[in-house]
């Protein structure tokens, strides 16, 4: 570990290490660019994939910390870049060039902190509208609602988008950029479509069938999670985990949990670990039985929907059971979970395990083998590991295109490291490797639950807490595996009660963001396809 | 075998000896009509129950079953909530072809019901191209789609009905090309000299190998050219939302569902027609007894029972496969059906050359 952080030190001496829980640098905005093309170049470093970019207001200045992640050496680095300029107009070097994800990432920041990245491609908002006043998640935001009030209008919207550079004299230059050619037929899928699995908006360029360009649509439904845990307390900040992604609600929980664990140093108990981990792979499962049946019937075939959703019914009864509810389970808590385990919990578990191979050969049998399901899948939507990278697609269809991205296994957290079950990857990229990714991470998610199933240690499942919570000053990072890829969490206190800054790193963002490129040049119906097999879910994307 | 044209002849001479001819002919034609759009409608009411309750099965679920017993009259209230709800005005479209083209789908599956043998005797029209008619009425329904998502101005639907346009003038050659095959067995074109020819054995049987592609083929074209999934692609709702039918709301959109379930029936009435003998009972050439016996069950009942079996079969394909697409679909006719279609033409003719038919 110690390597690559005095490697980064002697190629860029002005950086300087700031904590090194996740080693984070501190580098002058003007050698950016420089470093984060030797971060990702260089031999010894070779940071290829942005997890995340944290946009950040420190009240006396404005700026975006890069975490940045080695698919070689599995190392995690964090940079923090400062704004130039003033509050009015302050700017930093885009890395869309290096990390393409990263272009998408500053165009949150943009939104959220009014940060302009020079070289990025299209500064437009991200979630927002185009006519929002303010910065919201600025600590000096006005949040009066005469400002921005709710539109009774047509949404606004405009084809161009800016492009900002630097002329001789360093002063920032506003181009404008026609999103689509003047004469392209646009067809626009969303936001109220049945394969978008929610409100996001394809504006999709088309040449008859064919597919020439996408421009994502996003924030339908932004409830601008992240500013509102800034104004709660840490135990209040949990429940919105049960919201982002509501099939990996507990994954999420578990996440946000131990994080803030992590900054208080408090050690959950033996029981609590395996119970949160038991949680975590039911959830896959019934997650991946959820894709499953949806992915079938964008595909046309509605029955198959039926056979995953008897399955995700078992799973859910088993929730209900312990957690009181079958979708917002608001079980995980800090310290460890709400409540105990339900007395028939182990036999329900073990119930399921049993039903589950027969079920997952069936649909193999019904499905997989199909020739038209061959067909439609087979070859659709391929995306390299290169690619998958690039742009930061992560969890199984990361896999799918053969980059090993299971968290569980690269940075593993709670008790994983102890298990004994295989990372599922595929080379192939297309669709019908994601499609069975997903079907085998099942297996190994039942495997993992029968290990743990006749050993859940006695115990108490819940440490005391105190009741304001305060965490001492400082940055915490974790990287954690949800259902559908990498979820990253970066806390900031100041040492209060309530979080300086929670930024959640969701895996579907890139995953929606990543459709325009795998989908040119393909047919609309695979559109439906291509999406179909990332598995985004919308208020992932939005938060 | 009961022969149901004494019934037929004994109105038209009843009528002809009160009225003068013209009278008679034209009251004979309302009665066709009103009778036509009774079966029509119940037909289709009860198909749309026996697709849900199939459906459900093949789905593990009920069904329909609160609606009367067993859910039988869940058809009839949908059919009465579809009657009652609000016709939608659009602006920007083309007002005359938006409301005629529904009428057009559901026309063009009428026509198809008048060459229909549905018993000895109870055709209402029966003349010497009764298939090639049946044909050429039910390609009148691809102009009510094209139409339909043309003046919707629309982009899902303009998509879909050419989609639409593509997939059915495509698949109406695989079903023209297997009908022939038939024809050729058959001798004729009229639709009572088709059923009259499987008196001794379905030609299903009779002509065996070709008889057999041909019926595969037809079945696969007849869920085509029904718009039904695994080829519902121009209503492709994962991609297209509704699909040409998009913006119809109230019986407009009713005309487009009943002309669907209509169109079921028909291809597999038409199926039933030409490869399992129409109304005629199940005879083996030699076993009189055996024919005999069939003979008690009434024609009638022979060709509907016929017509649901081959229904079954076609809602079994739309509730297990996915969809295909657009490209697969079209490589699917003309690069296996339509040669392979011709091939069994080749077969079929010299099979009645050479008499190596049963």
């Amino acid at each position: 570990m110690a390597n690559y952080i005095e490697k980064i030190q002697t190629l860029f001496p002005a950086a300087t290490l700031e904590s090194d829980r996740t080693p984070l640098f501190t580098i002058p905005g003007e050698q950016w660019h420089d470093m984060a093309v030797a971060l990702r170049d260089n031999a010894e470093l070779k940071f290829d994939y942005c997890v995340t970019v944290v946009g950040m207001d420190w009240t006396e200045n404005l700026g975006a910390i890069y975490y940045l992640m080695s698919t070689s050496y599995n190392t995690v680095v964090g940079v923090k870049v400062l704004a130039k300029g003033d509050r009015e107009k302050p700017w930093i070097c885009s890395v869309e060039d290096v990390w393409h994800v990263a272009g998408l990432y500053e165009r949150e920041v943009f939104d959220f902190f009014g940060i302009i990245f020079v070289g990025n491609n299209d500064m437009r908002r991200l979630f927002l509208n185009i006519d929002w006043v303010g910065y919201p998640l600025r600590k000096d935001y006005d949040e009066n609602p005469d400002i921005n009030p709710v539109s009774i209008e047509n949404e606004r919207q405009t084809d161009f988008t800016d492009v900002y550079s630097l002329d001789e004299k360093g002063e920032l230059v506003k181009n404008e950029r026609r999103i689509f050619e003047k004469d392209d037929f646009v067809v626009n899928i969303g936001p109220q479509h049945p394969a978008t699995h929610g409100v996001l908006r394809f504006r999709t360029a088309v040449n008859g069938e064919e597919i020439k360009k996408i421009d994502i649509y996003l924030g339908y439904i932004h409830r601008g999670i992240e500013k509102l845990c800034e104004s709660l307390t840490y135990p209040q900040t949990l429940h919105f985990m049960d919201r982002m992604d509501y099939f990996s609600a507990h994954n999420y929980h578990h996440a946000l949990c131990m994080v803030i664990e992590k900054a208080a140093g408090i050690e959950i108990s033996r029981r609590a670990q395996v119970i949160r981990v038991m949680m975590d792979e039911l959830s896959r499962i019934a997650s991946h039985c959820l894709f499953i049946g949806t992915y079938c019937m964008d595909l046309g075939a509605t029955t198959m929907l039926f056979y995953t959703l008897r399955v995700r019914e078992q799973i859910l009864d088993i929730m209900e059971k312990t957690c009181g509810a079958r979708m917002t389970f608001n079980y995980d808590c800090i310290g460890g979970v709400m409540q105990d385990l339900a007395p028939d919990f182990v036999a329900d578990v073990k119930a399921l395990l049993e039903v589950l191979p027969k079920n997952i050969k069936e649909y193999n049998e019904i499905f997989t083998g199909n020739v038209i399901a061959k067909n439609r899948m087979e070859g659709v939507g391929v995306l390299t590991r290169e690619d998958a990278i690039a742009y930061g697609v992560t969890g199984p269809s990361g896999r799918a295109s053969g980059w090993a991205c299971d968290m569980r296994k690269l940075q593993p957290y709670s008790i994983y490291e102890e298990l004994d079950f295989e990372e599922v990857t595929a080379t192939e990229g297309d669709s019908m490797a994601r499609f069975q990714c997903r079907m085998r991470e099942m297996e190994e998610s039942a495997k993992i639950l029968a290990q743990l199933v006749d050993n859940i240690p006695e115990g108490e499942y819940c440490v005391k807490v105190p009741k304001m919570l305060k965490l001492p000053a400082g940055k915490w990072f974790q990287i954690t595996e949800g259902c559908r890829g990498a979820f990253g969490i970066y806390l900031e206190s100041d040492g209060s009660t309530k979080p300086f800054r929670i930024k959640l790193a969701t895996p579907c963002l890139p995953q929606a963001a990543v459709v325009d490129h795998i989908t040119r040049g393909q047919k609309i119906a695979d559109l439906i396809t291509i999406g179909g097999s990332l598995d985004y879910i919308v208020p992932d994307i939005d938060r | 075998m009961q022969d149901f044209s004494f019934i037929t002849t004994w109105i038209d001479n009843s009528l002809r000896s009160l009225m003068p001819g013209w009278l008679a002919v034209t009251t004979e034609c309302l009665l066709v009509g009103v009778g036509l759009l009774l079966v029509y409608a119940l037909l289709a009411l009860f198909y749309i129950y026996y697709e849900r309750k199939l459906c459900a099965a093949f789905q593990c679920r009920l069904g329909p079953n609160r609606v009367g017993p067993m859910g039988l009259c869940q058809s009839f209230a949908d059919m009465f909530k579809m009657l009652i709800k609000e016709i939608i005005h659009l602006n920007h479209i083309d007002r005359f072809l938006f409301a005629l083209a529904p009428y057009l789908v559901i026309i063009a599956s009428m026509l198809a019901f008048a060459v229909l043998p549905w018993g000895n005797g109870l055709q209402i029209i029966n003349f010497n191209i009764g298939i090639f008619f049946l044909i050429a009425v039910s390609s009148i329904g691809v102009l009510g789609i094209l139409l339909a998502g043309w003046s919707s101005n629309n982009k899902f639907t303009l998509i879909g009905s050419l989609r639409s346009g593509a997939q059915m003038v495509s698949y109406e050659l695989s079903i023209g090309l297997s009908v022939i095959t038939m024809v050729c067995l058959a001798g004729t074109m009229s639709v009572e000299g088709i059923v009259a020819e499987q008196a001794d054995l379905w030609f299903i049987f009779k002509g065996h190998l070709p008889a057999l592609i041909a019926f595969v083929i037809y079945m696969i074209a007849g869920t085509a050219e029904t718009n039904r999934g695994p080829f519902d692609l121009p209503e492709a709702e994962s991609e297209l939302t509704a699909g040409y039918h998009t913006e119809y709301s109230g019986m407009h959109f009713g005309f487009f569902y009943l002309a669907e379930y209509l169109n079921l029936f028909i291809v597999s009435g038409v199926a039933a027609t030409l490869f399992f003998g129409g109304w005629m009972p199940l005879h083996f050439p030699g076993w009189d007894g055996f024919n005999a016996i069939m003979d008690y069950i009434p024609g009638v009942v022979w060709f509907i029972l016929k017509a649901f079996a081959l229904s079954f079969i076609i809602i079994w394909f739309k509730w297990t496969f996915p969809r295909l697409r657009i490209d697969q679909l079209l490589s699917l006719e003309w690069k296996y059906l339509l040669p392979i279609n011709l091939f069994n033409l080749v077969l079929m003719v010299i099979i009645i050359i050479t008499n190596f038919h049963f």
